[in-house]
């Protein structure tokens, strides 16, 4: 079975970003780029399932610019066997990301396709999600566990205040949560590796898909700041506070 | 305009979040109508009628959306949306589940996690862990949204008389199946709609240590919470976990025990109206949100909070 993993190309989880002085977007200028955590565990629950034998290939694919080819290396220096870049300067949207993935799809064959639940940058959770509609494929999102066995998946995914089981048909999408695994390092000899691995390059257009985005951003502006407050000496002083000054507690 | 809520609820009531999904819909102005997908879910659909400012409720009950299976779920959605200019669920984990399917289906955008309505195009939502607000326009003739619940003040559960109309036809995909569900039983409130919080990080060393915040949630009606390292080392269950990946919630008050306030973590509780710190590092980011801060060794300070309530 093949496993696809798409991968996003974001701020790394320990930038703190700034918004830029005319608040037309994020300042990402020398800002370090990184896969996208969730992202990354897709990659690392692929490689796994090829090493306990119920994949056999790990197809990194992102959706973006030319730099995502160095986030595709990382992939492949972390186990993927090779990489498919769809190259774009749009500004591309999780729809529009989709489609291309679709196209992507239907040339692979793909048994499992491993999307992060979310990136990190936009929050939006919803590229796994799509993509299923449009392959008309079932979905196991939020997982943190899964079980391959007799052409179906068995998936323990986390909901509002637990966890529920689904078992879905191959090929099916998986979006993966924190807690499926804890992605390993790339070890030097691997990052070497990995330089001499596939990576192919192809435009929307090679493979007929719109990925115009139909959503455009106005403006950011950073939130409302939350000024620090006071330091209480002591337990008695803080409920005194919350009784008294705040009133929240009765 | 029209507008059409998903419904979020469990076949017997309406959950708490629908009604700040309608809240947001307000905003969009026009009628308002609601969808129950599900199955047996009679209750939910008369609840959903009896909230002010629903104009009609559709109800679809059908077997194969007893589990609210994703693939089903939202072509039962997809079906009736048609009629509608916006389509908008609660951004709870079964929000996000099912309805950027309907967005593909009906080969439109999703805006997710909304926290404010500009006008019927345009929309604020967090980007980045809430480190930055983002206003986005759509130029989708219908529009797909998922509504952070913290944003929006929940409408009256009470006070509406809408006529519940049941939707024809079914779906069932067939390519995936419920096997099971373990939901943690509470008599606490739910941790995103709880007007106090209390939460514990990695300071509280073990799960043990978290029936210490039992004591103090029993006395002020909280639920509890918890950051990431407190559950990726395996003190609390996964569903405990305030945060950018976990739950966002904007209590009144929100306790904060031996955590140290990453930013993904305060991207969860940074819109709470009070915060109390309790840490042993004066240094901690937390602090720098915290109307309160108390430092103190957690273990000191715990019981003589629970006494002193």
């Amino acid at each position: 079975m093949k496993v696809i993993v798409p991968v996003k190309r974001v701020v790394d989880y320990n930038v703190k970003v700034r918004v830029k002085p005319d608040n037309t977007g994020v300042d990402l200028s020398n800002v370090k780029m990184s896969v996208n955590p969730f992202c990354e565990i897709g990659i690392e629950e692929a490689v796994r399932m090829k090493e306990a034998g119920v994949a056999d290939e790990v197809i990194a694919v992102a959706v973006g610019s030319t730099a995502c080819q160095e986030q595709l290396r990382t992939c492949l220096a972390l186990g993927a066997d090779r990489a498919i870049l769809v190259e774009t300067e749009a500004d591309a949207q999780p729809l529009g990301i989709a489609r291309a993935l679709v196209a992507v799809q239907e040339r692979e064959q793909a048994g499992m396709v491993i999307f992060g639940k979310q990136s990190i940058d936009g929050d939006n959770s919803q590229t796994g999600q799509m993509f299923a509609a449009l392959t008309g494929m079932p979905q196991a999102t939020f997982a943190s566990e899964i079980t391959v066995a007799d052409g179906k998946a068995q998936v323990l995914r986390e909901i509002d205040g637990g966890m529920q089981t689904l078992s879905v048909t191959l090929p099916a999408v998986v979006t993966t949560d924190l807690r499926l695994n804890e992605p390993r390092y790339a070890s030097l000899p691997n990052i070497m590796k990995a330089k001499k691995k596939p990576l192919e390059t192809v435009s929307p257009a090679d493979l007929g898909v719109d990925i115009q985005s139909h959503v455009t951003l106005v403006g950011v502006k950073p939130p409302a700041e939350r000024s620090a407050g006071i330091k209480v000496e002591s337990v008695e002083q803080l409920v005194d506070k919350l009784r008294n000054e705040a009133k929240v507690i009765s | 305009m029209k507008t059409l809520i998903v419904a979020e609820h469990d076949n017997q009531s309406l959950k708490a979040a629908t009604l700040n999904a309608v809240a947001a819909a307000q905003q969009l102005g026009g009628d308002i109508d609601v969808l129950v997908v599900g199955s047996g879910c009679q209750a939910a659909a008369d609840s959903a009628a009896s909230v002010l400012g629903v104009a009609s409720v559709l109800l679809a009950d059908n077997a194969a959306y007893e589990n609210q299976l994703a693939e089903n779920v939202s072509l039962a959605v997809a079906d009736v949306a048609a009629g509608y200019d916006a389509i908008l669920a609660p951004a709870t984990a079964n929000g996000k589940n099912v309805m950027p399917r309907v967005a593909a289906l009906l080969d439109v955008a999703q805006i997710s996690d909304i926290t404010a309505v500009i006008d019927a195009d345009t929309f604020e939502r967090p980007i980045y862990a809430g480190n930055v607000i983002a206003t986005v326009k759509s130029s989708d003739a219908k529009k797909v949204i998922t509504v952070r619940t913290t944003a929006f003040d929940a409408v009256p559960a009470e006070g509406g008389s809408a006529l519940v109309q049941a939707v024809d036809g079914a779906h069932d995909a067939g390519v995936s199946s419920f096997v099971g569900e373990e939901v943690a039983v509470s008599d606490r409130p739910e941790l995103t709609s709880a007007s106090v919080v209390i939460s514990g990080g990695r300071g509280m060393q073990n799960g043990d240590n978290f029936s210490m915040l039992e004591g103090i949630a029993d006395k002020l009606n909280a639920a509890i919470g918890a950051s990431r390292a407190a559950v990726d080392a395996g003190f609390v269950p996964n569903d405990y976990q305030v945060g950018q990946t976990g739950k966002i919630v904007a209590p009144d008050l929100y306790i904060a025990v031996g955590i140290s306030g990453a930013i993904q973590h305060l991207a969860g509780m940074k819109d709470s109206k009070v915060i109390v710190a309790i840490n042993k590092d004066e240094d901690a980011p937390i602090f720098q949100v915290a109307d309160y801060g108390l430092v103190a060794d957690l273990f000191a300070a715990l019981p003589e909070l629970e006494a002193a309530l």
